[in-house]
């Protein structure tokens, strides 16, 4: 059964007991930070760092505020990685997690690159390095188990369920309190839709959320080139062969000179 | 074979730069593969792709087009005329190819693991399918390439490999392979609407690529053969010449209506005018109209090698420019900012000596460059 997970946006507290969990179930390294101005630590996702809380100073009805957000990769109906990944090391299964095989990839980051939401991460330190990125905590869910960081939330700003489920509570949650949700279920539509959802009290631009992702799936704009290449060759070989023929009539085999 | 009276030296003059250069990057290579990508480059997680993929891959395949646009049209168009350039057009891009498989070779992260694509298959991926085009690709240009190499050997086998009856089908299915990659480097970025910006994302940019290529590799091929005259010390053909300076005006053109029509009819128009990337497009729009036009005026009268020499290389500097947008358009956002590492540079700057370096010495060694008209 495809999985889905709801983000309530107006239920964090930015705790980040999330980034801690995930953390230690995916066994990542800790890096040293900074301070950079920003409650927001780390600043960005890594290859050691899956998972982090956004800090976003907001303003709503006059009132200055923080929004925190939960960034990970929001694991894509139809990923761009996996279209883009020339050995298939990126798939989507069944539970809806976008899984990567290390051993197949050969570090083009092309997954990288195409990503709408940027969330794949390279391991730039390492001499043979691999691609990171949230796994959704596919084996957890396998063993039937909360993926680490939403087991983790004191607030139950995420809901893990199926997919069809976690649709269905969004809109009634936007339909319950119109007033205090903005009317957008980011991810319903996005890159033709994420398995993780969100909904929110600010408009999602004004929280650095990615503006303008087609509501498509991207990979049927690679598939429509890819699939059409039988008949392009088979063209291009009988054009070819036809002009060839007329165009050579005339002419002797002529050898080298 | 009247061009083989060449009693130069494989290595002299400047061609010493360009040993020193390939030597500096050897160098340089084992320095990256001990040490890492990270360690060596100025890639990070904002941008993946860099001078490597820019230059090496993406400018390379397009500059490497002449191959089988001039292989095309004397073997499957039968235009004799060019004859005399086709083999110089072969070797150029069967170096080409072999240089953009060392630089993905150095670019990706785990080298060793090379050979992934050609037994995991992924025909759901573009770079999937501009892999596999670019071996049997590569394997074609060697194929055409045998001829002139067997004939430098004196073998009895080199009236076979070139004769019709083997050019015209490698000549097809060149002209095949080179449409579905060229175009398929294009394709790469269909993924990414929402990255780049709409002068240059549209589903047409399969078809931008394979026909800014052509240009491209029509321009890379006199730009060539006027240099190799100049070094060579024979005279250039103005004919073939003007022929190519018409070829190259007429896929510009093709080119140019094919953006601007698309972007017409889309109404993305505004772009042009909203921010610093529609500078950088009108820039290249100028570097497709001005030598378009100069290579048209050229291509019925031009009486020097010069007036022809300079428009053509506008467009090499035109078509690598809009390579390397699209690359760092896609990428470089958010503040995200990159410049290419000293060790990036030597090994792009030595990949290049390798080609000239080894174009030299084939020049020199074996039957590739005719200086009058072989037509019979
Ligand atoms: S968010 Fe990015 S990394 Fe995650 S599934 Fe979608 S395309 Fe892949
Ligand atoms: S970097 Fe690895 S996972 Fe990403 S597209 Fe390339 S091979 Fe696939």
């Amino acid at each position: 059964m495809e999985k889905g997970v709801l983000v309530d946006l107006t239920r964090c507290i930015g705790c980040r007991g999330c980034q801690v969990a995930c953390k230690e179930w995916n066994e990542r390294d800790v890096r040293k930070t900074t301070f950079k101005g920003d409650f927001t630590n780390p600043v960005k996702l890594s290859s050691d760092c899956y998972t982090n809380i956004q800090f976003v100073e907001t303003e709503k009805k006059g009132k200055v505020g923080w929004s925190f957000i939960k960034n990970q990769c929001l694991h894509c109906k139809e990923p761009a990685c996996a279209a883009a990944c020339p050995v298939g090391a990126l798939t989507k299964t069944a539970q809806g997690a976008v899984s990567y095989q290390f051993d197949k990839c050969i570090g083009c980051r092309y997954c990288m690159v195409a990503c709408p939401f940027d969330i794949p991460k390279y391991e730039w330190e390492s001499v043979s390095p691999w691609v990171q990125k949230c796994t959704f905590c596919a084996e957890r869910i396998e063993d039937g188990l909360l993926p680490a960081c939403i087991k983790t939330c004191p607030t139950e700003t995420m809901l893990f369920d199926d997919y069809d489920k976690i649709v269905a509570e969004a809109k009634k949650r936007l339909a319950k309190e119109p007033g205090k949700y903005v009317k957008h279920i980011y991810g319903l539509e996005e890159a033709g839709g994420t398995n993780w959802l969100y909904i929110s009290d600010i408009p999602f631009e004004e929280l650095g959320f990615k503006k303008g992702i087609p509501s498509v799936s991207l990979p049927d704009y690679t598939w429509s080139v890819l699939s059409s290449i039988p008949a392009k060759v088979t063209g291009f070989v009988a054009l070819l062969s036809a002009v060839a023929y007329f165009r050579g009539r005339g002419s002797q085999e002529e050898g080298s000179e | 074979m009247s061009a083989q009276e060449n009693k130069q030296a494989v290595v002299s003059g400047g061609a010493w730069l360009a040993v020193l250069l390939v030597a500096a990057m050897i160098a340089a290579a084992l320095y990256r593969f001990s040490n890492g990508l990270g360690a060596v480059t100025n890639l990070s997680d904002e941008v993946p792709w860099g001078l490597w993929i820019g230059v090496d891959v993406l400018a390379g395949v397009a500059l490497a087009a002449g191959g089988f646009t001039i292989a095309g049209a004397v073997y499957i168009f039968n235009m004799k005329k060019y004859k005399p350039v086709a083999r110089a057009a072969v070797l150029t891009a069967f170096a080409g190819y072999v240089v953009v498989s060392i630089g993905i070779l150095f670019d990706i992260g785990k080298p060793m693991t090379l050979w992934h694509p050609l037994v995991m298959w992924q025909p759901h991926s573009i770079m999937f399918e501009v892999v596999v085009c670019v071996v049997l690709y590569t394997t074609v240009l060697a194929l055409e390439f045998a001829g002139p190499f067997l004939e430098g050997t004196g073998s009895a086998l080199a009236k076979t490999f070139t004769s019709r009856k083997v050019m015209v089908p490698l000549s097809i299915a060149a002209i095949t392979l080179s449409f579905l990659h060229q175009s398929s480097l294009g394709a790469l970025f269909l993924l990414m609407p929402s990255k780049l910006n709409h002068l240059w994302w549209t589903t047409m940019l399969p078809y931008n690529f394979f026909v800014s290529a052509i240009a491209a590799g029509l321009a890379m091929v006199s730009f060539e053969y006027v240099i190799a005259s100049s070094v060579f010390k024979h005279e250039c053909d103005m004919d073939i010449l003007r022929g190519l300076a018409k070829g190259t005006a007429i896929a510009l053109l093709v080119y140019f209506l094919l953006r601007v029509g698309d972007i017409m009819i889309k109404g993305n128009m505004g772009l042009i005018f909203a921010d610093g990337a529609g500078k950088l497009f009108m820039l290249e729009m100028a570097l497709v109209l001005i030598p378009m036009i100069m290579l048209f005026l050229a291509s019925s009268s031009a009486q020097s090698a010069g007036a022809i020499f300079v428009p053509q290389m506008l467009v090499l500097v035109g078509i690598v420019l809009n390579r390397l947008d699209i690359l760092f358009l896609v990428q470089l956002k958010d503040g995200a900012s990159y410049s290419p590492s000293f060790v990036e540079l030597i090994i792009t700057l030595g990949l290049i000596s390798a080609i000239v370096v080894a174009y030299r010495a084939a020049a020199i060694k074996l039957p590739i460059a005719s200086p009058v008209r072989a037509d019979n």
